[in-house]
C-alpha cells in the first residue's frame, strides 16, 4: 500500500479557484491541504529487463518516468528490505539521501529520496518513500550502504526525520543544541530585516 | 633647548606603530572562497610578503592580525571569538568579504549576519570575495590607521 | 583526556547558549507558514538525542582492555591544513590513529533553505558558493537541472563555452589541490607555483565572466555573455604554459624520496570501500575504477571531445596526486579541442521567456522590455517536476536534485556534494596510521568545507 494522495476529478486544479469556493481569503489551517495539481504527478512506465526481477516482490511500488529517469515509489516499512535486494542486483552505491517537505501540499508530509547508482550497469535510480509528517520514522540503510550515513543524518537535522537503527543519529550541521529542522516549511528563513541607516522605520 | 612636549612620548609611539605595522603577523582564519583569496594575496602574484605578511601563523598566539575571512556560521562564532580572545595585545580585525562584513547574500538562520557581531572589526573589506588588490587596499588602510594613531589597538 | 592547545574548541553547550538563534524567542513574526513547534512526538527521549546527549555511537565509551593508553586529541576547526573548517576527533594510541570521527558544520550556510527564496536565474549566485574552487561546476549542474525541467535544448556554442569553462575550472581547482597538498607535505614552494599558474586562467576567467571567483556564469539557458574578443589567443596562450609548468611541478616532486616516501602507500582506500561509501572523482579512480561521469553519462555535448581517464592502482596519496596531474593534462587536451572546433551561434538559448534580450533592444520593443523586467523582478515559471543532474566537479559527482511546484522559484534544491560523501573515506584512511599521514591523507582527498556544509 503505498501513501499516495488519491487525485479528485471533483477538486479544482488550481488553488486560486479553490479559495473562491470555501470563501473569503483567511489562513488556512494545518489540516487543511491546497488541493493536488501542484505536487509532480509523474507518469507510470514499466519497468525493464534488469529492473523487473528487481521489483517483481514489492507489488506496490510504482516505477515512473521522470524526464527520462526512473523513480520509485515505495512504501516506508519496505524500504530496507528493497535496499538489500537493490545492492544485490547491482546497484553498488547509494550517491545520496535527500528529502523533500511537501508541507501543505499533499497529505503525507515528507518525501525521503534515496538515489541510487550502479556503476556495473550504468544505470541509476530514484526511490522516493512517502513519510507522514507525524510519525517521521523510516528504517536506516546504513546496514546496506555505510555511505549513506551521512546523507541520514542531514535528512534528520534538516528535516527530523528519525531513522531507526542509525549507527550514530546526531546533528551533523548544525550545532548539537539546536532547535528545530531548518530545511522544513514553517521554519522561517530567519533573515534579518535590513535597516537603513536613515530610515525610521524597519523595512 | 626648551623641553618639547611629548617629544619622547610620541616618537615611541610612533616607533612602535611603525613596528606594528612593518610586521604583522596575520592568524589564518580562512572560512570560505574568500580564504582562497587571501591565499592568492600571500602567493607570488600579489605577494603579501613585501608588507611583511606572508607568514600566516597557525597559533593565534603569536598573530595580531585577524582577517575572517569566509562565512561565519552560528556552529563557528564560538570558536572565532575563542581565537580572538586568545590573541595577545595589540591585535586587530579585518573582516574581508560581504560575508563576514554583513551576512553577505546569506541572509538566514545559519550565518551571524556581520562577524562586528562577534568581534570588534576594524575594517571592512567588500567583495564577494574581494579580489586580492582589494584586500592589500584594506591591509595598508589599516596600516595607516594605525600609524596615524587613529587605532590604538 | 588531553586537550591541545592547538585549534582549542569549546565545550559547545556552555557558549553556543549565546549564539544559537534557534534557542531564542525570534524577535520577528514567523512567516505566514507557521511556527515551528516541538510536536507531541517529540518526547524528552527525542530532544537527549537530538542535544547529543545520548551517545549512542559507542565512540567514546568503549573502554579497551589490556591497559592500552588512549588519547583523543581535536583537530580544527581552526587549523592550518584542515583544508577550511573541519574538526577531527582523533583517538590515538601513540602515534598512531586508532578512529577518527570528522565534525562538520562549522561552515553550514543554509544555502539549500536560499535557494527556495531565491528565482531560478538568481539560483546560480547562490550555489556557485559551495564548491567554492570549481564554481562553473556547480553552476554547470544547476543549469542543467532546470533546463531539464524546461524541457529545453541549448545551443551547441553554449554547451562548447561551457565545456571550455568547466575544463578550465579543472585545472585551476587540480592546481590548488596539489599546491595545498604539497605545502602540507612539506614542499612549501608548490603552493606558490600552483596559485602562479591558477592566476592565468583567472585571469581569463576575469575577462570573459568579469569577476576571479564565483562567477554566475552558466546560467539556465545558456552562458551570460559570449566569449570575449581574442580568447583564442588567451586560452592557447595558457595551454601553452602549461605543460612547461607542470613539468617543473614534476622536476620538484617525482624523484623526490621526502615527498615518496610521505605519498606512497600512505592513505590506502580500496574500490570497494569508494563503493561502500559513495566516493567518486580522482579518489576512486586512484583506486582503480575508471568511473567519469563525462564518459558514463555524458553532459554537454563533452562526448564528442576525445580524452582519456587516467586510472591508479593502489588507492594512495600518491595515485590521488597522480590523478589529478594527469587529469589536468586531459583537460588541457579538451580544451585544445574546444578552442579548435568552438561553434559559431548563440550563446544562449532563444526562447525569450527564459533568456533575458539583447539590452539594445529594450529600448526599441515594448514586448523586449516586459520580458526583460518579468524575468528579472518574478522570474520565470519552471514546469512542475524533479529531477537529479550530475557533473563530474574535480571532486566527483556533484548533483544538483531539483523539485519545481511550477513556481518561479525552486521548492527543493539539493546539491549531492562530492566533498560530503567523500569525507566518510577519512576514517577509512587514516585507520591504524601515524598522525604525520592525517595531514597527508586529508590534502590528497581535497575536500571543500563549502561543498560539505552548504
Amino acid at each position: 500500500m503505498t501513501d499516495r494522495t488519491p487525485t479528485s476529478d471533483s477538486a479544482p486544479a488550481d488553488i486560486a479557484s479553490a479559495v473562491a469556493i470555501t470563501g473569503p481569503a483567511r489562513h488556512p489551517g494545518p489540516e487543511e491541504i491546497i488541493p493536488p495539481g501542484v505536487v509532480p504527478e509523474l507518469p507510470e512506465k514499466e519497468p525493464d529487463a534488469f529492473l523487473a526481477p528487481l521489483l517483481e516482490p514489492f507489488e506496490g511500488a510504482r516505477l515512473e518516468d521522470s524526464h527520462g529517469q526512473e523513480v520509485l515509489r515505495l512504501d516506508r516499512s519496505r524500504l530496507l528490505e528493497f535496499a538489500r535486494a537493490a545492492k544485490d542486483a547491482g546497484f553498488e552505491s547509494c550517491a545520496d539521501v535527500t528529502a523533500v517537505d511537501w508541507y501543505r501540499h499533499r497529505r503525507v508530509r515528507f518525501d525521503l529520496v534515496v538515489n541510487l547508482l550502479s556503476r556495473r550497469h550504468r544505470r541509476r535510480l530514484r526511490v522516493a518513500v512517502a513519510i507522514p509528517g507525524d510519525d517521521p520514522r523510516v528504517d536506516s540503510i546504513v546496514s546496506v550502504w555505510p555511505g549513506a550515513s551521512y546523507g541520514e543524518r542531514e535528512v534528520y537535522d534538516m528535516f527530523g526525520i528519525v531513522f531507526d537503527g542509525s549507527p550514530d543519529p546526531s546533528r551533523i550541521l548544525m550545532p548539537d543544541d539546536w532547535v528545530g529542522h531548518p530545511l522544513r516549511k514553517d521554519f522561517g528563513v530567519g533573515s534579518v530585516p535590513v535597516q537603513f541607516k536613515d530610515s525610521h522605520k524597519v523595512t | 633647548m626648551a623641553p618639547v612636549p611629548g617629544l619622547i612620548t610620541t616618537s615611541v609611539n610612533k616607533a612602535a606603530s611603525w613596528a606594528r605595522t612593518r610586521s604583522m603577523f596575520p592568524a589564518t582564519f580562512g572560512l570560505a572562497c574568500c580564504a582562497i583569496e587571501m591565499m592568492a594575496t600571500g602567493t607570488a602574484n600579489y605577494d603579501l610578503a613585501r608588507f611583511g605578511m606572508e607568514v600566516f601563523r597557525a597559533s593565534p598566539r603569536q598573530a595580531d592580525l585577524m582577517i575572517v575571512a569566509g562565512r561565519v556560521s552560528q556552529k563557528m562564532a564560538p570558536v572565532l571569538r575563542q581565537v580572538y580572545d586568545q590573541m595577545p595585545d595589540p591585535k586587530w580585525v579585518i573582516s574581508m568579504g560581504a560575508c563576514a562584513s554583513s551576512g553577505g547574500m546569506f541572509n538566514n538562520y545559519a550565518l551571524v549576519q556581520g562577524v562586528d557581531q562577534v568581534v570588534p572589526v576594524d575594517i571592512y573589506v567588500p567583495g564577494c570575495p574581494p579580489g586580492p588588490q582589494g584586500l592589500m587596499h584594506g591591509i595598508l588602510n589599516l596600516h595607516d590607521k594605525i600609524m596615524s594613531g587613529e587605532i590604538a589597538s | 583526556m588531553t586537550d591541545t592547545r592547538q585549534g582549542a574548541e569549546t565545550p559547545e553547550t556552555e557558549v553556543i547558549e549565546v549564539w544559537a538563534a534557534g534557542t531564542e524567542v525570534p524577535l520577528f513574526d514567523p512567516t505566514d507558514e507557521g511556527t515551528q513547534e516541538i510536536a507531541d512526538h517529540e518526547s524528552e527521549a527525542r530532544l537527549d538525542e537530538q542535544f547529543g546527549r545520548v551517545v549512542t555511537d559507542d565512540y567514546f565509551e568503549e573502554a579497551e582492555p589490556g591497559g592500552e593508553e588512549r588519547t583523543i586529541i581535536n583537530m580544527g576547526p581552526q587549523h592550518p591544513s584542515t583544508h577550511g573548517v573541519l574538526r577531527l576527533q582523533l583517538e590515538l594510541e601513540g602515534e598512531v590513529v586508532r578512529r577518527t570521527r570528522p565534525i562538520i558544520g562549522y561552515l553550514h550556510t543554509g544555502m539549500e533553505k536560499t535557494s527556495e527564496t531565491l528565482t531560478f536565474l538568481q539560483g546560480p549566485t547562490n550555489v556557485t558558493r559551495m564548491d567554492y574552487l570549481a564554481p562553473m561546476h556547480n553552476e554547470l549542474a544547476y543549469s542543467l537541472a532546470v533546463e531539464r525541467l524546461l524541457d529545453i535544448e541549448v545551443p551547441a556554442r553554449a554547451d562548447a563555452i561551457r565545456v571550455l569553462m568547466t575544463e578550465l575550472n579543472r585545472i585551476s581547482s587540480h592546481l590548488i589541490a596539489i599546491a595545498t597538498n604539497g605545502m602540507d607535505i612539506g614542499a612549501i614552494s608548490m603552493m606558490l607555483y600552483g596559485f602562479r599558474e591558477r592566476e592565468l586562467i583567472l585571469d581569463f576567467f576575469e575577462k570573459t565572466t568579469g569577476l576571479r571567483m564565483n562567477h554566475n556564469y552558466i546560467r539556465p539557458g545558456g552562458v551570460a555573455a559570449d566569449l570575449a574578443p581574442g580568447w583564442r589567443q588567451d586560452v592557447t596562450d595558457i595551454l601553452d604554459t602549461l605543460p612547461g609548468r607542470l613539468a617543473g611541478y614534476d622536476d620538484l616532486l617525482e624523484n623526490n624520496p621526502i615527498w615518496l616516501e610521505r605519498t606512497h602507500d600512505v592513505g590506502i582506500i580500496t574500490a570497494e570501500e569508494c563503493d561502500a561509501y559513495s566516493i567518486t572523482g580522482p579518489t576512486l579512480r586512484a583506486a582503480g575504477v575508471p568511473w567519469d561521469l563525462r564518459k558514463a553519462f555524458p553532459y554537454s555535448g563533452i562526448d564528442q571531445y576525445e580524452f582519456d581517464i587516467p586510472v591508479g592502482k593502489n588507492g594512495d596519496v600518491y595515485d590521488r596526486y597522480r590523478m589529478r596531474m594527469d587529469e589536468i593534462d586531459q583537460s588541457i587536451r579538451i580544451c585544445r579541442q574546444v578552442v579548435e572546433t568552438m561553434p559559431k551561434g548563440d550563446y544562449r538559448v532563444a526562447d525569450r521567456k527564459v533568456t533575458p534580450p539583447p539590452r539594445a533592444r529594450i529600448d526599441e520593443s515594448m514586448e523586449a522590455l516586459i520580458h526583460h523586467f518579468k524575468i528579472f523582478t518574478e522570474g520565470f515559471k519552471v514546469p512542475a517536476g524533479e529531477t537529479y543532474v550530475a557533473v563530474e566537479s574535480p571532486r566527483g559527482e556533484l548533483g544538483c536534485y531539483l523539485v519545481s511546484v511550477g513556481e518561479a522559484k525552486p521548492w527543493r534544491q539539493h546539491t549531492r556534494a562530492p566533498s560530503f560523501y567523500n569525507l566518510q573515506a577519512l576514517p577509512i584512511m587514516m585507520a591504524d596510521s601515524l598522525v604525520a599521514d592525517t595531514v597527508a591523507s586529508i590534502a590528497s582527498l581535497d575536500p571543500i568545507m563549502g561543498d560539505v556544509d552548504r
